[in-house]
C-alpha cells in the first residue's frame, strides 16, 4: 500500500507541476533556492574554519603569516576569491529573500518573484565584480607587477 | 484526516499526558537567531570581502602591517570581533542543521556534530585570544 502510494506520488511529479496547480514543492525553483543556499553556506562555513586559522598566524609572527598570506596573492586565486563571493553574494540575497518570507506578510505570495530578483541582483554585481577581478589576475600572471 | 486522535477538550494541568509543556523552546531560539545573526552578517560580512578583495589593490595589499594599521581602531577590532561569533555560531548552527538532515545512523550524527562543536569552539576561542592578545610589535 505504501509503495503504491509512493509510486504514484512519484509519477504525479514527474508528470510535471503544471497539472497539478504548482502546489509541489519538489522541483520547483524554491527547491532549488533552498539547496543553492544549503551548498553554499556550507562551503562559506569550511572557507570561514581555514580564514581564522591562517589569520591567526599574526599571533605566531609577521613573517609566518606574510608566508602564509602570500599564497592567497597568485593570480589564479582571483577564482576562488570570486567563488567565494559569489557564494556569500548568494547566500546573503537569499537569506534577505528567506526573511521576507518569514516575516513578510505578502512574503510567500512573492517568493518567486523574489528568487527572480535576488538572481538579477546577483548577476549585476557578479558581472562586473568578475571582470574587475579576472583582468586583474590576468595582469598579474603575464604583465608582471 | 484523522482527527479522532485529537482531544476535544484540553488535559488538565499536571496530567501526565502533556510533553509539549516539557519541550525545549531552544530550536525557535536557533531559528530566530539565524534570521537576527544572518541580518548583521550581511553588512559585516559583505563590507569585509568589499574591502579586503576589491578596495585598493585587494589581496595584494594585505600582510602583517595592514592587519596591524587595522586593528589599531577599536572599530575594526569591534567589526572582527562580532563578525567571528556571529558567523561562527551562525555558520555552525547550519552545518548543523544539515548534520542533522543527512546523518542516517545516530552513531554518526553524534560523532559529525562533536567533530562540529569541537571546530567551533576551537575557531571562536583562537579568534577571540588572537584579537584581544594582538601584540603588533611582536617581530621586534
Amino acid at each position: 500500500m505504501a509503495s503504491t502510494t509512493a509510486h504514484s506520488a512519484g509519477a504525479a511529479d514527474r508528470a510535471g507541476n503544471a497539472r497539478l496547480g504548482g502546489t509541489l514543492y519538489r522541483g520547483d525553483p524554491g527547491m532549488w533556492s533552498w539547496v543553492a543556499h544549503r551548498i553554499t553556506g556550507v562551503l562559506v562555513f569550511f572557507f570561514l574554519f581555514v580564514h581564522v586559522l591562517d589569520t591567526a598566524l599574526v599571533r605566531v609572527s609577521p613573517n609566518a603569516y606574510d608566508v602564509v598570506i602570500e599564497t592567497y596573492k597568485h593570480p589564479v586565486m582571483v577564482l576562488f576569491e570570486l567563488g567565494l563571493v559569489g557564494a556569500v553574494l548568494y547566500h546573503a540575497l537569499n537569506g534577505i529573500r528567506v526573511m521576507l518570507v518569514d516575516f513578510w506578510s505578502k512574503g510567500t505570495k512573492y517568493q518567486k518573484p523574489m528568487l527572480w530578483t535576488i538572481l538579477a541582483i546577483w548577476l549585476v554585481v557578479m558581472i562586473p565584480g568578475s571582470y574587475y577581478l579576472l583582468v586583474k589576475g590576468f595582469a598579474d600572471l603575464f604583465g608582471g607587477s | 484526516m484523522s482527527v479522532t486522535d485529537a482531544p476535544f477538550s484540553v488535559d488538565k494541568p499536571r496530567s501526565p499526558q502533556r510533553p509539549a509543556a516539557r519541550r525545549s523552546n531552544f530550536e525557535l531560539y536557533s531559528w530566530l537567531f539565524m534570521r537576527l545573526s544572518g541580518l548583521l552578517l550581511v553588512f559585516l560580512v559583505l563590507g569585509h570581502l568589499l574591502i579586503m578583495l576589491f578596495l585598493d589593490d585587494g589581496v595584494q595589499r594585505i600582510n602583517f602591517a595592514f592587519v596591524a594599521g587595522r586593528w589599531a581602531s577599536p572599530f575594526w577590532q569591534f567589526w572582527d570581533l562580532t563578525m567571528l561569533w556571529l558567523a561562527g555560531l551562525h555558520g555552525g548552527n547550519g552545518l548543523r542543521t544539515v548534520i542533522n538532515d543527512y546523518a542516517r545512523k545516530d552513531q554518526t550524527r553524534f560523532w559529525l556534530k562533536m567533530l562540529l562543536y569541537v571546530s567551533m569552539i576551537v575557531t571562536i576561542a583562537v579568534g577571540t585570544f588572537v584579537l584581544f592578545t594582538f601584540d603588533p610589535n611582536i617581530g621586534n
